[in-house]
């Protein structure tokens, strides 16, 4: 596969190391109420669609962003690439 | 013998003689030969054994579909088992065996089994040898063993080198036959990068192989002028005896050249390359296959595809046989007879199963219509033919053709599945084609030459202008739409004989009608229960006539029935070829310590960690074992001093404005006010709460700290921390970089490890007690201005020292210590020794830490903060971790003479030894020199509150087992005292 990277344009997917789902930047709040529960549900379960799909892409062999590519998991398709610094700001990471 | 069977004209340089055996025996052929048509030309008909029953078997096409004419080429190591005759070029000195026989080729003692063949029906593995159970481990199974594959491998190591490499281009042209040729001529003259590959030494596909007009030249001269014209462009790459092998995401295509395999010898170059092809577009031009027609005996050598007999005479000028013999159900089969007739062979009959007037004027040859052959004699060479109507025709070699399958296995290779036309009787691409591929000419159902070339530049032009390139104006090549009618027969029902669909599995019609009786119906099943379309070949001729036997038994149609999925590779690729250079020693890069050389010179072992080698300890003089050196390393360590290179350790430059609030997040116990100058031994946990990790982390100054990893986590911990940083907590102002291969760095341990660094730190810095305390750090300078950093941190529990130095002055540093060590008695000491006096301090490794073990069962509970943010804390805090109370304990042996055993479990005194009263495991052990005795860590439930308690070790392994005690990981120096003096 051949992955867009945002910066760096196509590269191979070889340079990548695979996390899965992009869910995992959308860590709980550890102070809130049902901390235990959301962390469980963060690290234990996970959609796994045939179709559509948000995924992290650690450029390893290169620049070292992660990214969120949009893959479709049925025709490998990738239709969309970004850094995945700028999808935690817009999900409203604030740290 | 001669080349008895040579007609004029072909494509072969008959001023080029080579020399070759084939079972020993001396033949000769010519350049441009296969070792196929070579052997016909000597008029070798009797090439092999088939799989299963032994049956005597010849050449049955002329390509990479060859599924009886496999040898054994060259000897020795280079000795290559099951090679395509077919594909093999011919060179001097070749020599070639004939495989899957016990005694001669000619009287194959194998052979009984076809004798046996009612009871070896497909399935018969899982009927027969079912009982008596007792037999199959001493008799089946070995007799099965040794019968079972064909070629023999050397078991030598493989002398040859493989490459592997990328190429990019615009377009890849998938074949050079007419279509492929007239698409990278399209394509080239419009400037785009255009890569042509085709499996053939000889560009030119079917061109080369028939007597067909291409712009009033022959199609052979057309094709050398096109092939001539592109390898003038600078932007196009021929690459012959290039296979495409498999189609892959995004337009990636795996490619393999064979770049020496026509030569006697590599001469030291690589005999194969694997090719990863990058392509924005693709057009497939591989052509197709003919299919043969089942019927009685058609498996004898002489029964041949109707277009390979085609090729042999025409390219090659070699016949396959003096009296041929045609049988068809369509009308290219009536080319082969007039090319025959044209070339001065005998064809004596055309056996046309339609009802339909000659096709073309034949001279000499009966045209038998309506008519179909039903079994044939000679048991090592087809000597006639018996008909339908059971008149007898005398031949030695009969041309079949059953119409031609196009080659749509690359479309198939992602979600492709192909079509059925009607009006060609094949299956066609469809469905779903990989990324940017489109097919032309006789692949994509455009069977004729003047179609196909139309057809190539047509594709070609779009493909290019998706590009944004202008497609030049030039016309396409002009010829002629030979006739290709064909009136679909699979196999002929009045065969009372076995009829082969599957020469290279053995698999008949019978085979499949029993298939479907026994309820293997579907093209998935029928494949594994009967083996159709395996092993080398894939089934290329025999796949669709199989699937049209099942259908006709199903009542189904063709397409309905469906074919299997096409799977990379087309053809085989040899595991050389896809290991490249990364075999052996250059399997996995191999890293070197920076004191690599100078423990080398003296005196080192080393073992593989990961992909570093590391130091395990130094043998001195008179040391009879590895204990002799490492008692002695650890124990010189805890009176003198020792050093050690741990520039294996992962090292993290972190830094940045919000460094020391990021390292809060990513530990769990607190790093936010570590002072400026100190280092903090940290946990990492995983996000469910289970250690992963530890190390020290220093604070060089405000804003910068350098972290410290285990070995093995070195790169998983920088990914991990990267991940922290940019998906986590994007906008802390946080930079990391890897500096493990920018340092070299040193554990100098011992109580005169002080008295040492005096004599390499310069003197600026105060290295006393109150100076350079316990768990300092600083950037410092050594041996008159070397920049370093120094740490007074100690893994042995000694008094101790890390130094870091540049990595490029690590090898002298280690020697400059050493040197400089001497008047303290200093020593290095390896990794075993290091194990050692971990063991002692009761510290953890990848034993401890190993993906199951929590902070609390380590004894480290307290360093888990509740307080902050981090990584692992809340699901730290699930009540089944909470509730576990297994604790790491020392362990000795109540008799001090017996060596504990790592793995034992332990049990309560009094307890049976079961699962049930498991209550622990040991997970380290050594013999302490310096307390004489054996000692181990462990996990044991409630240990801290079992200390003096004695416990049944037990291996079940070793058969073994022990009373231990159980005391305090801390074996040596309880209270710190050594390390903080």
């Amino acid at each position: 596969m051949i992955i867009n990277h945002p910066l760096l344009g196509p590269r191979d997917a070889a340079e990548f190391i695979y996390l899965g789902d992009a869910s995992l930047i959308d860590r709980p709040d550890w102070q809130a109420e049902d901390a235990a529960a959301k962390f469980y549900e963060y690290g234990y379960l996970r959609d796994n669609p045939a179709g559509q799909h948000q995924e992290l892409w650690y450029h390893e062999q290169g620049d070292r962003s992660w990214l969120v590519v949009t893959r479709n998991t049925l025709t490998h398709e990738i239709t969309k690439v970004e850094l995945a610094r700028d999808v935690a700001r817009t999900r409203g990471r604030d740290k | 013998m001669s080349q008895i069977n040579r007609v004029k004209g072909g494509l072969i340089d008959r001023s080029t003689p080579m020399n070759f055996t084939f079972n020993g025996k001396s033949m000769q052929g010519f350049a441009g030969d296969t070792l196929a048509s070579a052997l016909l030309a000597n008029g070798q008909r009797l090439v092999g054994r088939s799989f299963k029953y032994h049956r005597p078997r010849g050449i049955f096409s002329a390509g990479s579909e060859e599924p009886n004419a496999l040898v054994q080429l060259r000897s020795g190591a280079h000795q290559e088992p099951n090679t395509r005759a077919t594909v093999a070029e011919l060179f001097d000195g070749l020599t070639a065996t004939s495989q899957n026989h016990r005694g001669s080729l000619e009287f194959d003692l194998m052979a009984l089994t076809d004798y046996a063949s009612p009871f070896l029906s497909a399935g018969f593995y899982y009927k027969t040898f079912m009982w008596p159970k007792a037999l199959w481990e001493k008799f089946y199974e070995p007799v099965i063993r040794s019968s079972a594959g064909l070629g023999r491998l050397s078991m030598d190591e493989d002398p040859d080198i493989y490459d592997k490499g990328f190429l990019h281009c615009d377009l890849l042209v998938i074949g050079a036959g007419p279509s492929g040729i007239s698409a990278a001529l399209a394509a080239g003259r419009s400037g785009a990068r255009v890569i042509l590959a085709d499996e053939d030494f000889a560009p030119g596909g079917r061109l080369n192989a028939e007597t067909l007009e291409v712009d009033g030249m022959s199609g052979a001269d057309w094709a050398t002028q096109a092939l001539a014209e592109l390898a003038a462009m600078d932007n196009v790459q021929i690459m012959t005896r290039t296979t495409i092998y498999g189609s892959y995401d995004h337009g990636v295509y795996g490619a393999l050249e064979r770049c020496t395999d026509h030569l006697a010898s590599s001469n030291g170059k690589p005999r194969q390359i694997l090719w990863r092809i990058y392509s924005k577009r693709a057009v497939l031009a591989a052509g197709s296959t003919e299919r043969p027609i089942a019927f009685g005996n058609n498996d004898r050598p002489g029964v041949m595809l109707a277009g390979a007999v085609r090729t042999y005479v025409n390219r090659f000028g070699a016949t396959p046989g003096q009296q041929v013999a045609v049988f068809t159900n369509n009308d290219d089969g009536w080319r082969t007879a007039a090319d025959l007739a044209a070339k001065g062979v005998n064809v004596t009959a055309i056996i046309d199963s339609r009802d339909k007037p000659a096709v073309c004027d034949v001279p000499g040859a009966r045209h038998i219509r309506n008519a179909a052959v039903r079994d044939t004699a000679g048991r090592k060479g087809l000597k006639s033919v018996t008909l339908t109507d059971d008149q007898i025709i005398d031949c030695d070699c009969l041309a079949v053709s059953g119409g031609w399958n196009p080659n749509v296995h690359l479309t198939c290779h992602q979600r492709g599945r192909p079509e059925w036309r009607d009006d060609i009787s094949a299956f066609v691409p469809g469905g779903t084609l990989p990324v940017g591929m489109a097919v032309a000419g006789a692949a994509n159902g455009a069977l004729t030459l003047g179609a196909a070339l139309a057809e190539g530049r047509a594709i070609a032009n779009q493909q290019i202008k998706d590009l944004g390139f202008t497609a030049s104006r030039k016309a396409a090549p002009k010829a002629e739409d030979e006739a290709f009618e064909c009136s679909p027969m699979w196999h002929v029902g009045e065969s009372i004989k076995r009829a082969w669909l599957d020469l290279q599995n053995d698999v008949t019609v019978k085979d499949v009608k029993l298939s479907h009786r026994e309820g293997f119906r579907s093209v998935e099943l029928l494949k594994r229960y009967t083996t159709l379309g395996m092993a080398t070949d894939q089934g290329k001729t025999a796949n669709i006539p199989a699937l049209a036997v099942m259908a006709e038994c199903t009542g189904k149609t063709i397409p309905e029935t469906g074919t299997t999925i096409f799977r990379p590779p087309y053809t085989p690729v040899p595991l050389g070829a896809l290991g490249g250079r990364a075999r052996g020693h250059d399997f996995r890069p191999t890293r070197l310590t920076p004191s690599h050389e100078w423990a080398k010179a003296n005196g080192a072992s080393f073992v593989t960690v990961g992909n570093w080698m590391r130091a395990e300890w130094y043998t001195r003089p008179g040391e009879k074992g590895w204990r002799d050196s490492v008692d002695r390393e650890a124990l010189n360590t805890r009176t003198n001093v020792g050093i050690c290179d741990v520039t294996t350790l992962g090292k993290i430059d972190v830094q940045g404005k919000d460094a020391a609030e990021f390292l809060n997040k990513v530990y769990s116990n607190a790093f936010a006010k570590l002072a400026v100058g100190k280092v903090r031994y940290g946990l990492m946990l995983r996000e469910d709460g289970i250690c992963y990790d530890d190390g020290t982390t220093a604070r060089m100054s405000e804003n910068h700290f350098v972290m410290t990893t285990t070995t093995a986590n070195a790169v998983l911990v920088f990914r991990r921390l990267e991940f922290a940083r940019q998906c986590l907590w994007p906008n802390m102002d946080v930079h990391l970089i890897s500096t493990t291969d920018g340092w070299a760095q040193f554990a100098v341990a011992g109580p005169k490890s002080r008295d040492l660094l005096r004599k390499i730190v310069d003197e600026d810095t105060d290295l006393s007690n109150e100076g350079f305390p316990f768990m300092g750090c600083a950037e410092v300078t050594v041996c008159g201005g070397t920049p370093a950093r120094l740490f007074r941190i100690s893994f042995s529990g000694e008094l101790a020292f890390e130094i870091a130095v540049p990595a490029r002055f690590g090898n002298s540093m280690m020697e400059v210590l050493n040197k400089a060590g001497e008047e303290f008695g200093a020593a290095p000491y390896g990794t075993e020794a290091l194990g050692v006096m971990r063991i002692e301090k009761g510290h953890v490794t990848a034993n401890e830490l190993n993906g199951q073990t929590t902070a609390q069962n380590i004894g480290l509970g307290m360093m888990v903060s509740q307080k902050k943010e981090c990584i692992g804390n809340v699901l730290s805090q699930r009540p089944e971790m909470v509730g576990d109370d297994l604790r790491l304990m020392g362990f000795r042996p109540v008799d001090h003479s017996l060596d504990v055993i790592a793995g034992s479990h332990f049990i309560t005194k009094g307890d049976e030894a079961n699962m049930a009263n498991d209550q622990g495991w040991m997970t380290s052990t050594a013999w302490s020199p310096n307390l004489g005795h054996s000692i181990g860590l462990g996990f044991i439930k409630r240990g801290n509150e079992r200390i003096g308690e004695v416990v049944r070790a037990v291996s079940p392994v070793h058969g073994k087992e022990m009373e231990v005690e159980i005391v305090s990981a801390h074996f040596i120096d309880p209270e710190g005292e050594r390390l903080r003096g």
